[in-house]
């Protein structure tokens, strides 16, 4: 039964959309909407490299957007202008994987299917790779939950309650890691950082507490991959484009009618 | 043995010695105040304490499984998390109800519980602050400025609070303080800073030290001792509250005779 693509596709979305939900929240609240875009646009850079060196796509990207991460959360700690670096490094990153990728040898690549997904193209063994994963940040996030939160309140808050505050963001860190090198196959780099923001900024104008937030940003998210996909079945629109644009109908449908929520 | 105790805590930012040789420590059931100019490394010496801070010489000795409850000076809730009173409560521990309902009653934001913390106002929000910080049922409250942006009846009932928690839980209380009135009324002990410590002792010896006058100047003296009133009587806490606006009074006829 798995063996139906587009079972396969939707699959992958959820798949995603139950990482990216919660993950996506803490993106939002921290204001770091352009490190998951630094971090997701390095996963082209990672595609690169691993395609030269013959291992696996996943490992490839995992290892670079882990390490685009980690300098910037460490440049962000030791106080650099945080606008402009990011903004060098994400785009110097996505450049230098475009040009790298036009040096590997022999197969020809299909350089869409990593800037936009391929969503339609997943594979069992994808299934397994985006599943597992998504279960994996998912878990994390809901084991270190409170600490999150509260290190996301304040520094001080966290430190008085025992909370080291840059461990809780080495956790996101790697989160978001693990999210990108997942996500790269569903909607491709230059769309990874919006499948975090737009279901999470969506849920925001329904949410009353944090925990609603969450869960409402995997639900959207999830609705918009079934639209997304529905729309690309029916009006043959590219899958991984036409997901986010589900979700971003969704979050102008909340930000028209979901107002009243919004009032304490 | 004290519950938290710096010493010879030097900070420095680049340049700037922010904190230079600071000793100060907190003994149970003790309310300490922090006196100081602006920026004079109070909010420094407050993150030295609760350790987001690390001190370039010097150390910070704590007693072991030291519960803290800390209020800061203001916390900025972004816009984009929705966050209740109820939720905000339980963060990060999760205490029992009837321990939630006893405290929320103590600090009287009953019927808040349900309000979106961005929707409070600044009084209920430091009463929040301080109900969280309760819950945690601390051996030692850090309070830093905990009644900025309140008005004057506000600030007499914040510390009239603060003053009758003291007594039930016996939690000692280590507080930065910009009101000098109010400060010497609360405090056992007053430490003043000046990135180091020019004087220290009961509010008192503090407000008689020319290392203080030098500071805060001579104008407040009279104000200072109108404000040392009704430190041991039962606290009420509207009839505190009462006392403290009249003791505003006092003070307006003291500066017109």
């Amino acid at each position: 039964m798995l063996d139906d693509f587009l079972l396969r596709a939707v699959l992958a979305g959820v798949g995603l959309a139950i990482a990216a939900g919660p993950l996506g929240s803490f993106v939002v609240w921290r204001r770091m909407a352009y490190f998951g875009d630094a971090t997701a646009h390095a996963a082209v850079l990672g595609v690169a490299l691993a395609l030269i060196l013959s291992v696996p796509v996943t490992l490839g990207t995992l290892v670079i957007a882990l390490t685009m991460a980690g300098a910037v959360s460490w440049l962000s700690t030791r106080g650099h202008a945080m606008d402009a670096t990011l903004g060098v490094l994400s785009h110097a990153a996505l450049a230098l994987g475009l040009v790298a990728i036009s040096f590997v040898p022999g197969v020809r690549v299909d350089l869409s299917a990593f800037l936009f997904g391929d969503i339609l193209a997943v594979t069992l063994s994808d299934l397994w790779v985006i599943w597992g994963g998504a279960g994996l940040v998912a878990a994390l996030l809901a084991w270190r939950w409170s600490r999150l939160l509260t290190a996301t309140l304040s520094r001080e808050l966290a430190a008085a309650s025992g909370i080291d505050a840059d461990r809780e963001g080495l956790v996101l860190t790697l989160a978001l890691a693990v999210v990108v090198a997942v996500a790269l196959k569903v909607v491709g780099a230059l769309l990874i950082a919006a499948m975090l923001i737009i279901p999470a900024a969506a849920a925001r104008g329904l949410a009353r507490s944090p925990e609603a937030m969450a869960l409402g940003a995997v639900a959207i998210g999830a609705a918009a991959s079934l639209g997304g996909l529905a729309a690309s079945w029916w009006a043959d629109t590219p899958a991984g484009p036409s997901i986010v644009t589900a979700a971003a109908a969704i979050f102008v449908l909340v930000a028209l009618f979901g107002k009243v929520s919004r009032r304490a | 043995m004290s519950l938290i105790a710096a010493e010879g805590v030097r900070v420095s930012y680049g340049e700037t010695k922010v904190l230079d040789g600071v000793d100060v420590a907190v003994e149970p059931g003790e309310i300490v105040t922090l006196v100081g100019p602006n920026g004079s490394g109070k909010s420094t010496l407050v993150k030295v304490l609760l350790g987001v801070v690390k001190p370039d010489a010097g150390r910070v000795t704590r007693t072991a499984g030291l519960r803290l409850g800390y209020v800061p000076q203001k916390l900025h809730i972004d816009a984009s998390l929705p966050m209740t009173v109820a939720r905000f409560l339980a963060l990060p521990l999760r205490p029992a109800a009837e321990r939630i309902a006893a405290v929320v009653e103590t600090t009287g934001i009953a019927g808040l519980e349900g309000r979106q913390m961005v929707a409070l106002s600044g009084g209920q929000f430091q009463r929040v602050l301080l109900a969280r910080a309760l819950l945690a049922d601390p051996a030692l409250l850090i309070l830093d400025e905990p009644t900025q942006g309140l008005d004057q009846p506000g600030e007499a009932a914040f510390y009239a609070l603060l003053a009758r928690v003291r007594e039930e839980t016996g939690a000692g209380v280590f507080m930065v303080s910009h009101d000098l009135h109010v400060v010497m009324s609360a405090s056992d002990r007053v430490v003043c800073l000046n990135h180091h410590i020019c004087c220290a002792g009961t509010p008192q010896v503090v407000r008689d030290a020319p290392e203080y006058r030098a500071l805060f100047g001579h104008g407040t003296h009279g104000a200072l001792a109108l404000y040392r009133h009704d430190h041991d009587h039962d606290h009420d806490a509207e009839h505190l509250h009462d006392s403290h606006i009249h003791g505003a009074h006092e003070r307006e006829d003291h500066g017109h005779a």
